[in-house]
């Protein structure tokens, strides 16, 4: 990589950090741990790191094939985990089908 | 292909940023959930893609077997009062994730003197490599810690070894960073012994066990959110170094939302970030508080009759539910005790504090989880001018968020934290096991006031109890 790439990297770095701001930033309160949860299960990402590492190495001897099969594991756990328990934290705050909720409804469109 | 890879990431983070603008509102979450996931499987093809030609293939395919069978079962099983532990256990893995790269790194570039072939930024990729150790071995061990803690396989309470804590982690931090500086001048001659890589990853993660374990739990929502933010930013260095896009742009998305929401925590307990990873509030208590509460004052006890008298001639009641209520998994018996009040025409409402619980919005989650409709529940600052004009606001398992203190006792140690006008309304009844003191270790005159009564038992039983007397009237 030359200077030019190294760069545009660090004008994606910058620009991400923006957008991280902007899109969260209208996020309500009540779905702050889903976020988190949702956000948390984006950074196993990572695990695209440790595939690039082992991956595109030659020969790699036995401490780098064991270093990249455990950060390959954690990588997996971390992306699958998250989302599968994001998605379920979720899916409870769907909207119901009317005759389950319909106390709620009732009470609380008084107010609003 | 290269050029197909570098095509599949850019869609990939289309996908990620799509994905959360959808989580945004709760009506698109579930779908933007499913479409960073979505992108998440178009950039780890890229990936593969981008490494069809390696000789590991064994390696890799039982690693990600492994990765899938660990991961699947907790996610899909844990109780949703549980979720915080887990999300730090996540959390922590994929830090651990990121130091383990940056080893890989070091020694298939032998010490990094590799990276010298090319014509290029040198420095700047090594430097990323190092942030990326330091910050993910920090994370790892300190998400690892956090979430003992949440799992009460350690005390919650802030352990440490006082005046000694903040010199012992400024050194921790410093000889990670010596280290550091003696790896990166290695890689310009012959390379550093991988001893001292070892060193930066060793004292990094003492750092991290030694940052988290003098934290009290109350703080922890700040905790898991700052903990999430610093691995993402430590995901964006590692992307740096490895010229991956896919990884920058993910990397940096969470590291800038992470420390709003960690800012945005803070601001809602009136404390600086600092102040909290500095840690220790609350170990012996303030002299001011504590002495305005174990004085002569007695708080008034109640029963499950009286109190279910009181609810069932009220216009309005509000619910103000804290970690009390998750750890007694009370959240459906609140619900049901809930429909039998709105049966009978009383509005039933639910003040959420934004550090209620042990992370942002647990609260939510497990109201969520009762079938509490999200209209129901109401933010701080839209429900606080309500309690005047409410009858009996119902406490569970919520202490400092409450303290009136905090609004008129500049000696309490929390003055000045935004905290739910509980006090203003007709009655308050109190569901609490014991009189001991929140996590904060603070005193509340709430406890002892003029309006309130305590109901002393585990939530879940007591909110039942009240449910079958309610019924009964």
């Amino acid at each position: 990589m030359d200077y030019t790439g190294f760069l545009a990297n660090i004008a994606i770095l910058v620009l991400s950090g923006f957008i991280g701001f902007a899109v969260i930033s209208k996020v309500p309160n009540t779905l702050h741990t889903p976020l988190m949860s949702g956000t948390n299960a984006i950074h196993g990402i990572v695990v695209l790191g440790a595939l690039v590492v082992l991956g595109t190495a030659e020969n790699p001897g036995l401490p780098l094939q064991i270093i990249s099969f455990v950060a390959i594991v954690f990588g997996t756990v971390n992306v699958i985990g998250g989302f599968v328990v994001t998605d379920r934290m979720l899916a409870m705050f769907k909207t119901r089908p009317v005759h389950t909720n319909t106390t709620t409804t009732s009470a609380t469109d008084g107010k609003n | 292909m290269e050029i197909l890879v570098y095509a599949l990431y850019i869609v990939a983070f289309a996908m990620f940023i799509l994905g959360l603008s959808g989580l945004t509102a709760p009506r698109s979450a579930v779908r933007g959930n499913k479409i960073a996931a979505a992108g998440m499987a178009v950039a780890f093809v890229a990936t593969l893609i981008h490494i069809r030609e390696t000789s590991s293939w064994l390696i890799i395919i039982a690693a990600l077997v492994v990765g899938v069978i660990i991961g699947i079962p907790p996610a899909r099983k844990v109780k949703m009062t549980a979720v915080p532990q887990l999300v730090a256990l996540f959390n922590g893995v994929g830090g651990g994730t990121v130091a383990l790269i940056a080893w890989g790194e070091f020694i298939e570039s032998d010490g990094f003197t590799g990276l010298h072939v090319a014509s290029g930024p040198v420095l700047p990729l090594v430097i990323a490599s190092l942030f990326a150790a330091i910050i993910g071995s920090l994370s790892f061990w300190g998400s690892i810690v956090a979430f003992m803690k949440l799992q009460q396989i350690l005390p919650g309470h802030p352990l440490s070894v006082g005046r000694l804590q903040q010199p012992l982690n400024a050194i921790l931090f410093l000889g990670s960073i010596i280290a550091a500086v003696i790896v990166g001048i290695g890689s310009v001659g012959s390379g550093a012994d991988p001893v001292w890589f070892g060193v930066i990853l060793v004292l990094a993660g003492i750092l991290g066990v030694t940052t988290v374990l003098p934290i009290g739990g109350a703080d922890m929502p700040v905790v898991i959110s700052l903990l999430n933010a610093l691995t993402g930013l430590s995901a964006a260095a590692a992307g740096l170094a490895l010229n991956n896009i896919a990884m920058i742009v993910a990397g940096m998305i969470v590291g800038a939302s992470g420390s709003i929401l960690t800012n945005l925590m803070a601001k809602a307990m009136n404390r600086s970030i600092l102040s909290i990873v500095a840690g220790g509030f609350g170990g012996g208590g303030s002299k001011g508080a504590s002495a305005a509460g174990s004085g002569d004052q007695i708080a008034k006890s109640t029963s499950a009759a009286d109190a279910a008298i009181k609810l069932a001639y009220a216009n309005q009641v509000i619910v103000v539910p804290g970690y009390g209520l998750a750890v007694a998994q009370a959240q459906h018996a609140v619900k049901d005790m809930a429909k039998v009040l709105e049966a009978r025409g009383i509005e039933v409402k639910y003040a959420i504090h934004p550090v209620a619980g042990r992370m942002p919005g647990h609260m939510n989650v497990l109201l969520a989880e009762a079938d509490v409709s999200y209209d129901a529940m109401k933010e701080m600052d839209d429900i606080n001018d309500e309690f005047s004009r409410t009858d009996v606001t119902l406490v569970i398992g919520a202490n400092d968020v409450t303290n009136p203190a905090a609004r008129t006792d500049p000696n309490s140690p929390i003055f000045g934290m935004p905290v739910l006008n509980v006090t203003e309304s007709r009655s308050v009844i109190v569901l609490k096991r014991s009189m001991s003191s929140g996590f904060a270790g603070v005193e509340n005159p709430l406890f002892f006031g003029e309006n309130t009564t305590m109901l002393f038992g585990d939530a879940k039983k007591s909110v039942a109890q009240v449910t079958e007397e309610l019924k009964a009237l």
